[in-house]
């Protein structure tokens, strides 16, 4: 599942267990009811930081083997589109969050994982274990559109999105930053929290009020507001 | 307000005196006024400079004049997207040259030239609008979309306020070039302007393609503008 600590200004969110953190509907319940925990406790100042338990694991995305272990192979498409559909308020929640948000990635993260980290204001991943991969082009699955939107807003070269999507490339931290996906890739599970945390600490001093932030996050994605049904447009600011 | 020279083929707009050049009424009047003169004077290839006097190329929206008034930020902002349709529709290549602090709506001005060079050791690019609890407009969004490449630098700009230096610009591909001082800066302007007329490109030419590079920002400037010309 997934827990949620508050440590000063500092919210965290740990996707639990030593497995490889599948998003089950179990998980993507226990995210929405997190995120709306951590909304509604928002002050000037706070910050989300989420990570992920053990050194191996950040998120394997969707629980295939749950959509698979249905009796027939409709039932199975049903089960994965149900969890893809699921996702969505996941995306939504994380794009509207009044306070600037931080994934620390422990680990791999593929397919609904790595969509999870980049829906994230800040990445920041291992150098010495882990990659980013989108699998879906060697499993022959098609990307919902909230992923190539996902990806077309935050991957910006178009050569990194070419590999990402239609290469199925496994990305390791120095090259990922490199390919301007995440901030930071740090030696160790440690030294990428510790860093995280620094981060944090950094954004929460500038004690900005959360609504304006997230509206002016979403003004930076209205691409991605479009596709999951959030109003973005600002036309004039208000003082 | 602003001065208006004129060197060969070469446009220079200065916004005049020492103070922080916020674009009230008066001073974006005076720049539309100046930019009409600038398209009645253009006969060959030209090119526009824009520059400033001072410690400030402009520090954005007059906000005390708004006075958290609504209708005040709503008319600054109505004049202001006509001169930046303006810029965008201009039948010559313009050039900011940056020689000092650029923010929040001064910030968007820079940007809507087709290059920007600037000053280093003093001066900083600066969307300030978080830092004020200022939400940014859809337009101010799309020429950054626009003219900002790389997703982070983006968000760096207007998700975290950062102050750019010149040298942090140019290497995060905000502004093309960046020098010692206001003069160099000025100079290579005009030394980049003279290339540019030599090109001899015809101005209405080159302002249909850059209307159609930037066609999403002439949108988002034409979405929520009251229709009155101002």
């Amino acid at each position: 599942m997934c827990t949620l600590e508050k440590r000063g200004n500092l919210f965290f969110l740990t996707l639990t267990g030593d497995d490889d953190h599948r998003l089950s509907p179990a998980v993507i319940d226990s995210l929405i009811s997190s995120l709306s925990q951590v909304a509604s406790q928002a002050t000037r100042g706070s910050v989300l930081i989420t990570t992920a338990q053990g050194n191996r694991f950040f998120s394997n995305g969707f629980d295939l083997a749950w959509a698979q272990s249905a009796g027939s192979k409709s039932v199975a498409a049903d089960r994965l589109h149900q969890m893809v559909v699921s996702f969505k308020p996941v995306v939504g929640a994380l794009l509207s969050l009044p306070m600037p948000t931080i994934a620390a990635l422990p680990g791999h993260a593929a397919a609904g994982g790595f969509l999870f980290a980049l829906c994230h204001d800040y990445i920041l991943m291992r150098s010495d274990r882990g990659v980013l991969y989108m699998s879906e082009v060697d499993l022959g699955l098609p990307f919902p559109d909230y992923f190539t939107v996902a990806m077309r807003s935050k991957i910006g070269s178009v050569s990194a999105r070419r590999d990402v999507m239609l290469g199925g490339m496994k990305i390791r931290g120095e090259e990922a930053v490199r390919m301007g996906i995440v901030d930071s890739a740090h030696d160790s599970v440690e030294s990428t929290v510790e860093t995280a945390v620094r981060l944090g600490e950094k954004l929460a001093s500038r004690k900005w009020d959360g609504e304006v932030y997230a509206k002016i996050r979403k003004g930076l994605y209205p691409e991605l507001c479009g596709v999951l049904g959030l109003a973005a447009k600002v036309i004039t600011p208000k003082l | 307000m602003c001065s208006l020279e004129k060197k060969g083929n070469i446009f220079v707009l200065t916004l005049t005196g020492s103070g922080e050049h916020r674009l009230n009424p008066t001073l974006v009047d005076s720049i539309r006024s100046a930019l009409r003169q600038i398209r009645a004077q253009s006969s060959s290839s030209s090119v526009l400079i824009t520059t400033a006097q001072g410690k400030f190329f402009s520090n954005g929206y007059d906000l005390k004049w708004a006075q958290s008034s609504h209708s005040r930020l709503h008319l600054m902002d109505a004049k202001f997207r006509s001169i930046v349709a303006d810029l965008i529709s201009l039948p010559m290549p313009t050039i900011a040259a940056v020689t000092g602090h650029a923010s929040g709506a001064g910030f968007i001005l820079a940007l809507s030239h087709d290059y920007v060079l600037m000053k280093r050791h003093r001066g900083f690019l600066y969307m300030s609008e978080l830092d004020n609890q200022l939400v940014i407009s859809a337009w101010f969004m799309a020429l950054i979309k626009c003219k900002i490449g790389a997703p982070t630098s983006r968000r760096d700009v207007v998700l975290r306020a950062d102050k750019v230096t010149a040298d942090e610009a140019v290497k995060r591909g905000i502004i093309d070039s960046a020098y010692d001082s206001a003069e160099q800066t000025v100079e290579a302007a005009v030394g980049l302007g003279k290339k540019l007329v030599g090109r001899k490109w015809k101005g209405d030419v080159y302002a249909q393609i850059r209307m159609e590079v930037l066609s999403d920002v002439l949108d988002e400037i034409h979405i929520g503008n009251t229709g009155s010309k101002l």
